[in-house]
């Protein structure tokens, strides 16, 4: 490690004679533990943008440096990991972190300090309200998920839905008072709201209650494993309604487990991987090359957020002044619009709370999913 | 949908029943709180997974497979650390906490081996038979949980009450000393029974296993506690207890799920526990022992 960092520095000291000055951009994502599968994508996704932008030239001659800092997916290690980067490392932006809760913790040291925090990967509500200069590019649930209810609604002509979520894990709760507010809005009725706690692997007791209601969909918030097991035991009950699902079941595990018990199924995301724009090819076939694996919507968003970035850079006239050029570029990002990995891009400002300055979420519309032949396939309908 | 309900309790409960069934065993013989048994039940899951994927061997091979490991796990827990532990007349709270440690060891060792993620059996291994009777909706595994679990009880409790066997281990429940003073060898039936005991366990985990469609290192946990309640509500020790206190924590919780709130499952099938043994302190078929001098 040290001896990379060594040789990173020298070769960073080589380019500066070659190419002029370095953009230091700070990168503090979950690399370890549990929501490593997610911090790592996303590194992933800003090292292969930042190594194409620099070997295009850089921005206006200058090579992006990425400094990049385990945030373990922890607040505490998010707020340590931020004050390093923004204090002793002196980066221009940072990148992360990961989850939303690291965010809440850690958001308020960059905005604190005037550096912008841009989050790749953050859904929750409320994110960009810490402050002006937190930025998101991660569309949020609440985006997502009342498109794919209503496509879906379209689609199969649904009059009234039952609901199942876990209600014990922020990640599926929050998911189901996004449904819930989406369901009342659009006048669906619901026939019965069933719960489960994280763990449970038998849900026949709350299927069978679901199928007694007759509904034309169910509607589940719910991570991949458990909406296997649902779709599962649904089908094994002779339930046929379609389900429709949120963020949780855009895993490849899905249709691992489940097989061809969620045909039909509507499923929104910010990203898809079949997207045939040329944009999105490239990233494709650029991160398949360089990390032998398939990318996900995480690595897609973070590949789209550094050249966003990079976007905004390409503005500004950096002075050296490392206060001016942070609020420069603070000032150039949100004037961003671009055409990438993850479709048309551009930002806009977040509502904010008690009219306190907010950031800038994400404008962009999500794709929408059917599950046909245990694939997801973008669906063409209207 | 009462009659699916009932089905689904049916079914829940015999799982119960079939996961305690060995650890009652345990205790009505070696008066031991076996707390590895939600492990050996893990493994045997694990053994039967290893059988039909890596030697693709038919799932009765793996049943077998999965009751001799466990089998085999539970006379190694026997002989290594419970035999030791009556030579020293060790209190009772002694071979409950080394029993954690067995589940300890047992669920590293299976992280280790096969990692922490969910597997699962493959689809082929079971037929894919299913029964559709008015609304209710059955499938073969199904079937065969109830038809296992009511086979194993009977065949236990036939042998423990009827032949010579049965006598002698009940009569080493009733005072392992003066059942040695009457010549039965009872080292030798202890690990008969530890063996037998955790060759149950790993049975009901390959059910399990394939009724959940889960198998992690970490599933025996859940079931483990769920299995202490059976036998507390059933009786410590008593097969019967096992079966009865199995089915009545399965239809508590599918039909408080169905009828009052899915939130409220365990929530009321532990409340029911609760008043169950205030009023029979016991378990339903526990006794007060009473020595007669």
């Amino acid at each position: 490690m040290i001896l990379r960092r060594v040789a990173l520095a020298i070769a960073i000291s080589v380019s500066v004679t070659a190419y002029g000055a370095d953009v230091k951009i700070g990168v503090a994502e979950a690399l370890t533990g549990g929501a490593a599968q997610y911090g790592v994508a996303v590194r992933n996704g800003l090292q292969l943008a930042a190594d194409e932008i620099n070997a295009g030239g850089g921005v206006n001659g200058n090579k992006l440096q990425l400094i990049i800092e385990d945030e373990q997916g922890k607040k505490e290690e998010a707020i340590n990991v931020l004050k390093k980067l923004v204090f002793q490392d002196k980066v221009l932006m940072v990148f992360g972190p990961t989850l939303s809760n690291s965010m809440f913790a850690g958001g308020p040291v960059a905005n604190g300090a005037k550096v912008v925090a841009f989050g790749t990967s953050n859904t929750a509500n409320g994110i960009t309200d810490i402050g002006p200069y937190i930025f998101r590019n991660s569309v949020m649930e609440s985006d997502v998920l009342p498109l794919t209810i209503s496509t879906a609604a379209r689609h199969y002509g649904i009059k009234k839905v039952a609901v199942i979520y876990g209600n014990d894990d922020a990640f599926t709760k929050s998911g189901y008072d996004v449904f819930k507010k989406a369901l009342e809005d659009q006048k669906i009725p619901v026939t019965t709201t069933e719960t489960y706690a994280k763990g449970d692997v038998d849900f026949k007791a709350q299927l069978t209650k679901i199928k007694g209601g007759n509904p034309d969909a169910i509607v589940c918030s719910c991570l991949a494993e458990e909406a296997a097991n649902i779709m599962l035991q649904a089908r094994g009950l002779g339930i046929k309604a379609p389900f429709i699902g949120g963020n949780g079941f855009n895993s490849p595990k899905l249709f691992e487990i489940s097989k061809l018990a969620g045909e039909g199924t509507f499923v929104g995301s910010p990203w898809a991987n079949t997207n045939p724009a040329p944009a999105n090819q490239k990233f494709v076939a650029a991160y398949k090359q360089k990390y032998s694996s398939d990318p996900n919507q995480f690595s897609a968003q973070a590949y789209d957020a550094m050249h966003i970035a990079a976007a905004a850079l390409k503005t500004v006239k950096l002075s050296g002044n490392l206060e001016a050029d942070r609020q420069a570029l603070r000032d150039a990002l949100p004037k961003v619009a671009i055409n990438g990995a993850t479709g048309p891009f551009k930002f806009r400002p977040a509502a904010g709370k008690d009219g306190k300055p907010a950031g800038f979420d994400a404008d962009q519309k999500p794709f929408i999913y059917m599950i046909q032949g245990g694939k997801f396939v973008l669906y063409s309908g209207k | 949908m009462i009659e699916q309900q009932l089905v689904n309790a049916l079914t829940l409960g015999s799982v119960y029943a079939l996961f305690a069934l060995g650890f009652t065993l345990v205790f009505g013989i070696l008066a031991v709180i076996n707390l590895s048994h939600g492990a050996v039940f893990m493994v045997g899951s694990y053994a039967a997974l290893a059988m039909v994927t890596h030697f693709e061997a038919p799932l009765w091979a793996g049943l077998l497979a999965a009751m001799l490991v466990a089998g085999l796990i539970g006379l190694g827990v026997d002989v290594l650390i419970l035999k030791p532990l009556r030579a020293r007349n060790a209190p009772h709270l002694i071979p409950m906490i080394a029993t954690i440690g067995v589940t300890i060891i047992l669920t590293n060792a299976a992280q280790g081996l096969f990692g922490a993620e969910v597997q699962r059996f493959p689809d082929d291994v079971l037929p894919p038979w299913e029964f559709v009777i008015g609304d209710v909706h059955l499938r073969g595994l199904e079937i065969g949980i109830v038809t296992i679990s009511f086979l194993l009880m009977a065949a236990l409790f036939s042998v423990l009450r009827f032949t010579q066997l049965g006598r002698a281990l009940r009569a080493i429940g009733e005072s392992p000393k003066a059942a040695a003073l009457l010549g039965i060898n009872v080292e030798g039936l202890f690990h008969l029974t530890s063996f037998t005991a955790a060759a149950l366990g790993g049975a009901a985990g390959v059910l399990i296993g394939l009724d959940f469609n889960a198998i992690t290192p970490f599933m025996g946990q859940p079931v483990l506690h769920k299995g202490i309640a059976v036998i507390i509500l059933g009786g410590m020790g008593d097969i019967r207890g096992a079966l009865i206190g199995g089915l009545f924590l399965g239809f508590a919780e599918v039909l408080s799920k169905a009828y009052i709130s899915s939130q409220m499952g365990d929530a009321v099938a532990f409340g029911l526990l609760f008043v169950v043994l205030l009023v029979r302190p016991t378990g339903l078929f526990g006794r007060v022992p009473v020595r007669k001098t």
